[in-house]
């Protein structure tokens, strides 16, 4: 079954990429979507039936060299299964939208055949992340990491006459490199160290890495911190952290289904899948998590600064992703993985929707994007507006303070915050996480206000030739919206709710008889949400469980599918934390509304004033605090300008120069010799070559018989 | 069959042979013979060479199927493969039929052009068999004549230029091998490589007009080989006849010298440097690092700027023989693995992409980038092969290419890490010069007036291409085909290196800073 949902979308892929002459334009769209539903059903057969064993499935030989053996193979664990829902749900869905929103586009003449080229690239994409995420070792993991950015890089290019949609692709391919490049050299330490970089291997070994130093360029190093550092270099190119985070915004330049898609879904949220798959290693080394920590809020800060200004409706989201890429990364870093995983879960759904939804509007606004030229879509767009405002309330966490009722957003990113809190005693990563959520609450009431209230701006013929988007883009936002709505609820739990349920959730532990029949297992909370909520948490037993027994928490290295060491108490803190902390999310997010409310609903020219007092610092967020400018210059022109440097000076006047400059005086001589024909050089060669086999025959003879 | 590898190396010659004698006339009947015949001829050697890889036993790490005659004036004819040759000779086999079928169109002196290249694949295949040092030096050098007469007669406007460069830098390498050659068998009285392997050269510090030699005999002799190999390779900084040979010679002259011609400098690091001479090799290991680092970055950065298609890949090409010097010297299972890889990965890659220079040479007869651009909306077929093949180069995981490079830098990794660490750094640079590449080319509106009615490949050239894109994914899903066949011949190359080190070795750098 783990087969078959792994090769579906490949081979749905293959057929529409190269079999669409012959089956046809729609049956290739429909063959792929249809593939991809078959993938989505299974993967939620195999979620709902995992019961917590790691299971593996050898496929086939791959790189083995020496002491380094590595396989094609699957593993499914919790971890896994949580992305295999993630992933194929969503790919399933944007499958399905794309059949409308690729249905007709300008970028193409409509005798060209785009569309089963767009779902080649969409399934080949999807088979790619889940390589990536059944993965049993860290050189498959790096394929699937690969694959997918060349399905970003194709599906961002995929415009191909457009000048500026080729020039993102590389951007996406060669900065997301630049984290491949530590990537590399973490699984190269990490072998180095360890001699396998098998999942089953490593995982066991994190405690011998803490007290382990490796040399490593100019110094000894830490090897837990240094592997996890590298390795988290990947991470952060993958999932658009700070520093690599350049490519995103303009991987906008795809279309949107593929935002939905690879950019805020699935893809992007690779990075914080590697941290949490390999919390065996990473709860062993502080430093580094601390670092980790502390670019995730920093990053969660400054997306969320940039997306108050964007006017392009896919920059906004695509920035928002970012930010909120940010807050997983602070739950992994405080070594609350499930949290993490939460959010990630969570903010599939909300995302997803937000950028199918902007979609919906800019298929119907006939490819506007810009959302000054927007206005008063409410009327015009019904169902896309109301799963825009869905999502809104997803992602800025709607919800009633101090209960486990409320949007997605509100259990997940309140759960990161909390931690947050928890895990830095109110520090640094706490209050730009508070700040971040209410910039998040004001840019996106900016975008809702923007886009489908006030009166309508731009261009009057697109305004009045606006149309709601086709059933077939319609259902699956309504599907997401659900999603958006209940996930949080729904999960809650086994993910962040219960010390207890989340170790047996995440196969840490065996869920054993006698916690009694309040702890209602995790089919059942699935099954019966609402009780599960409602549901007295019985933290007394978690805290017992582990406090007692150091020596079996030991044993749980290398049990289940994430590790938290037994010093590790964020996630209990976190739910002990002063309930000031608990509802500080909930002011940020009301204060962010009701600032967007003034700014663009009551006092309309009050941003512009605001921007024109603050010149400076207007520029600054709306070039994106410059650092597409400032890696021009520091990266971009140094290598060109160091390659026609070598190019001209080194390999022509020095090296060619100096040989030139000696041959001109021996060459003659030998020319001279051989005669001024057109091939005097091969005649030299062949003579010089002569003379050297009669030397050694000559002097074979005279010392042979000695 | 005893004589099996001699079949294989002299087949090419016979058909060359009688292409000379019984070919006449510039008829269509006759060019359409000779590329028949030349094309039977190259199809037959490959076959010949499957029955030498499916004799082949694996964990047989010693030399198979080997001949010995005696010959002229008292020199030994000996040919036989391991598990680090007989690859190259499968690679070889498999190109040049490849090779032919490319040359379909070429009509100027079609004869004489026949005749080189099956001149040149018995050299070649015989570089890879000899045993005897006087025979391998023999085919080593004089392969390179039909080469240059490839560039210098079917070349481009500067193929003088170009000889000349090729010549002057080949010569000087060979002039000091020969002397190394000589030196060895004054030193081991013998001139067979199976003995020489074992012989042990002398290692003790010389004292050469008052200056010190470490390593002795070896590090002299080391360094006139590496001489040699390392302009063969090329390596940096005497890698500059190469962007010139690959720009002035003809589409499969590129092909050639890209994918065979230039891992004879690897194969020679193999087979005589780290063998024979293994204390000099663990001496001088970081000086090839470091070369190879640059080589890498430094050559990666010169192809960001290149306009011309062919130089660009040329210099892409300098870059990934940098991973394989770098793997070579790592000296341990998988820097070595990873080499050989690279070696045979690269000749179905490099050979690959400029085939599809080629394809749109062959139409527009320029290879200035700027000529093209939007090139997918005519040649969708090509634009797919072409951006599989900049794939591959990039080393993508899933292909042959990333197979190498993954395997060289771990070797790599684990002797020195501030060389893994700038070689890796190739990872970044390849994508930035490779995709820059296929965007300029393919990418984009067609806009310019020239390129309205190009068309896209022929049945033949996809043909030619549907070889190398199944070797390319094939070796790259399963890459044990390859080093399951070279795996144990490397382990016992790697055991020897250095037990041999530790015997005799001064310091013993590469002998992995791993302290597990």
């Amino acid at each position: 079954m783990e087969t078959i949902l792994l090769f579906a979308p490949l081979v749905g892929a293959l057929i529409a990429g190269f079999g669409h002459g012959v089956i046809g334009d729609k049956a290739a769209q429909v063959l792929t979507t249809g593939l991809l539903f078959l993938s989505a059903l299974l993967s939620w057969v195999v979620f709902l039936t995992f019961d917590g064993h790691t299971e593996s499935i050898q496929i086939l030989r791959w790189i083995e060299s020496g002491t380094l053996s590595t396989d094609w193979a699957i593993r499914i664990d919790r971890l896994t299964t949580i992305m295999l829902i993630v992933i194929t749900t969503v790919s399933a869905l944007v499958h399905l939208y794309s059949i409308g929103y690729m249905a007709h586009d300008e970028h193409f003449r409509e005798s060209e055949s785009y569309r089963p080229r767009f779902f080649a690239y969409l399934s080949f994409f999807t088979f790619a992340m889940l390589m990536l995420v059944t993965s049993d070792n860290l050189l498959q993991l790096f394929f699937g990491w690969e694959g997918v950015g060349v399905a970003s890089y194709l599906l961002i290019g995929f415009y191909i006459r457009k000048q500026s949609a080729g020039a993102a692709a590389i951007k996406a391919f060669v900065v997301n490199r630049v984290g491949d490049f530590g990537f590399l050299l973490g699984i190269f330490a990490l072998y180095l160290v360890a001699d396998s970089i098998k999942f089953d291997d490593i995982f066991l070994i994190g405690p011998e890495l803490a007290a382990m130093e490796l040399h490593f360029l100019w110094r000894d190093w830490n090897a837990a911190n240094l592997i996890a550092f590298l390795l988290f270099v990947g991470a952060m190119g993958k999932s658009a952290q700070l520093i690599l985070h350049t490519w995103l915004p303009d991987a906008m330049e795809g279309p949107t289904p593929v935002s939905a898609l690879i950019h805020a879904a699935t893809m992007v949220t690779a990075g914080v899948f590697l941290v949490c798959r390999m919390s065996p290693i990473m709860e062993f080394a502080p430093d580094t998590m601390s670092f980790v920590v502390f670019l995730g809020a920093s990053t969660a800060f400054f997306a969320a600064t940039v997306g108050l200004v964007q006017n392009d409706i896919k920059r906004v989201i695509a920035y928002s992703t970012c930010s909120q890429l940010g807050y997983m990364f602070v739950a992994a870093g405080l070594g609350v993985y499930s949290v993490a995983m939460f959010h990630l879960l969570t903010h599939a759904f909300f995302k997803a929707m937000l950028f199918l939804g902007a979609g919906s509007v800019i298929h119907g606004m006939h490819h506007e994007q810009d959302m000054r030229n927007y206005g008063d879509l409410r009327k015009k767009m019904p169902y896309t507006f109301w799963a825009m405002m869905i999502g809104t309330l997803a992602i800025t966490g709607v919800g009633i303070p101090l209960t486990h009722y409320g949007f997605a957003g509100f259990l997940s990113k309140d759960a990161v915050i909390e931690s947050a809190y928890a895990g830095t005693k109110g520090g640094y990563a706490f209050w730009m996480l508070v700040i971040a959520a209410l910039f998040t609450s004001f840019y996106s009431w900016r975008l809702m206000f923007m886009t489908f209230f006030g009166s309508s701006r731009g261009d009057k013929h697109t305004h009045d030739h606006a149309l709601e988007s086709p059933t077939v883009m319609l259902v699956p936002l309504a599907v997401l919206a659900v999603g958006a709505i209940f996930s949080g609820m729904l999960f809650y739990k086994p993910f962040f709710g219960d010390h207890h349920k989340v170790e047996v959730f995440f196969g840490i532990v065996e869920d054993s008889k006698t916690q009694g029949a309040d702890h209602a297992d995790v089919g059942f909370s699935l099954i019966a949400p609402a009780h599960a909520a409602s549901t007295a948490e019985p933290e007394s037993h978690a805290t017992t469980d582990h406090s007692d027994k150091p020596k079996k928490i030991l044993d749980k290295l290398g049990k289940g599918a994430i590790y938290m060491s037994p010093a590790n108490t964020v996630l209990d803190d976190a739910h002990h934390v002063h309930w000031l902390v608990k509802v500080s999310p909930f002011i940020a997010m009301a204060l962010g509304f009701i600032t967007a409310w003034l700014f663009y609903m009551t006092k309309l020219d009050l941003p512009r004033r605001v921007a024109e007092s603050n010149p400076v610092l207007y520029r600054f967020l709306l070039n994106k605090w410059y650092f597409d400018e400032i890696y021009d210059v520091i990266f971009v022109r140094p290598a060109q300008w160091l390659g026609r440097t070598f190019w001209k000076l080194g390999d022509g006047k020095i090296i060619d120069g100096g040989i030139n400059g000696l041959a001109m005086g021996i060459i003659p001589f030998f020319t001279k010799w051989a005669g001024r024909m057109q091939s005097g050089y091969i005649f030299t060669y062949a003579f010089g070559m002569v003379i050297g086999i009669a030397v050694l025959v000559t002097w074979m003879t005279i010392a042979g018989g000695k | 069959m005893s004589n099996l590898l001699s079949l294989v190396t002299f087949i090419p010659l016979v058909a060359a042979v009688i292409l000379a004698l019984l070919s006449r006339g510039d008829s269509e009947d006759s060019q359409r013979n000779v590329k028949y015949l030349a094309l039977a001829a190259t199809v037959f050697t490959f076959v010949a060479s499957l029955m030498v890889l499916f004799g082949f036993d694996s964990s047989n790490t010693g030399f198979q199927f080997v001949e010995e005659h005696s010959w002229l004036l008292g020199m030994q004819y000996k040919m036989g493969v391991d598990g680090i040759s007989v690859l190259f000779v499968m690679l070889t086999t498999f190109t040049m039929p490849l090779v032919i079928a490319a040359s379909w169109n070429v009509s100027h002196r079609l004869k004489e052009y026949m005749i080189a290249f099956l001149v040149l694949e018995t050299l070649m295949i015989g570089v890879f068999c000899a045993l005897d040092l006087v025979l391998f030096y023999m085919f080593f050098e004089a392969g390179l004549i039909p080469m240059f007469l490839i560039i210098g007669i079917w070349g481009g406007k500067a193929r003088i230029y170009a000889s000349f460069k090729f010549f002057l830098y080949t010569f000087l390498g060979s002039v000091l091998m020969l002397v190394a050659m000589v030196a060895m068998f004054a030193d081991a009285g013998t001139t067979d490589m199976a003995v020489l392997l074992t012989h042990n050269f002398g290692s003790e510090t010389l004292d050469v007009f008052g200056f010190q030699i470490l390593g002795g005999a070896q590090t002299l002799m080391w360094i006139a080989f590496f001489a040699s190999f390392a302009v063969k390779m090329p390596m940096w900084p005497v890698h500059t006849w190469l962007p010139d040979a690959h720009v002035q010679a003809p589409t499969a002259g590129s092909v050639v010298l890209a994918a065979i011609l230039l891992k004879m400098g690897g194969y020679g690091f193999l087979r005589f440097s780290l063998p024979m001479f293994p204390v000099a090799s663990n001496l001088l290991a970081p000086l090839v690092f470091w070369l190879s680092a640059i080589a890498i970055v430094y050559t990666s950065l010169v192809a960001l700027s290149q306009q011309d298609m062919k130089k660009l890949i040329a210099y892409s090409s300098v870059a990934h023989m940098g991973y394989v010097t770098m793997g070579i010297f790592a000296a341990n299972q998988q820097g070595v693995d990873g080499a050989i890889f690279q070696m045979i990965s690269h000749g179905f890659i490099s050979g690959a992409l400029f085939l599809c220079v080629g394809v749109i040479y062959d139409r527009m007869h320029t290879r200035d980038i700027d000529a093209y651009g939007g090139l997918v909306n005519r040649m969708p077929s090509y634009a797919l092969i072409f951006l599989f093949f900049t794939m591959a180069n990039v080393g993508l995981p899933g292909t042959s290419g990333f197979v190498g490079e993954f395997l060289t830098l771990m070797g790599i990794f684990q002797v020195n890490t501030w060389v893994a660490m700038f070689a890796a750094s190739g990872v970044i640079l390849s994508a930035a010069y490779a995709l820059w590449l296929y965007r300029r080319v393919v990418l984009g509106d067609l806009i310019k007036e020239s390129l309205k009615s190009i068309t896209d490949m022929g049945r033949r050239e996809k043909m030619i291409f549907a070889p190398l894109v199944v070797m390319t994914l094939l070796l790259g899903v399963y890459p044990a085909l390859v080093l399951d066949i070279i795996g144990p011949s490397v382990a016992a190359l790697v055991e020897t290196y250095h037990s041999n080190v530790a015997a005799h070795g001064i310091v013993s750098t590469a002998a992995s800073t791993a302290s597990h």
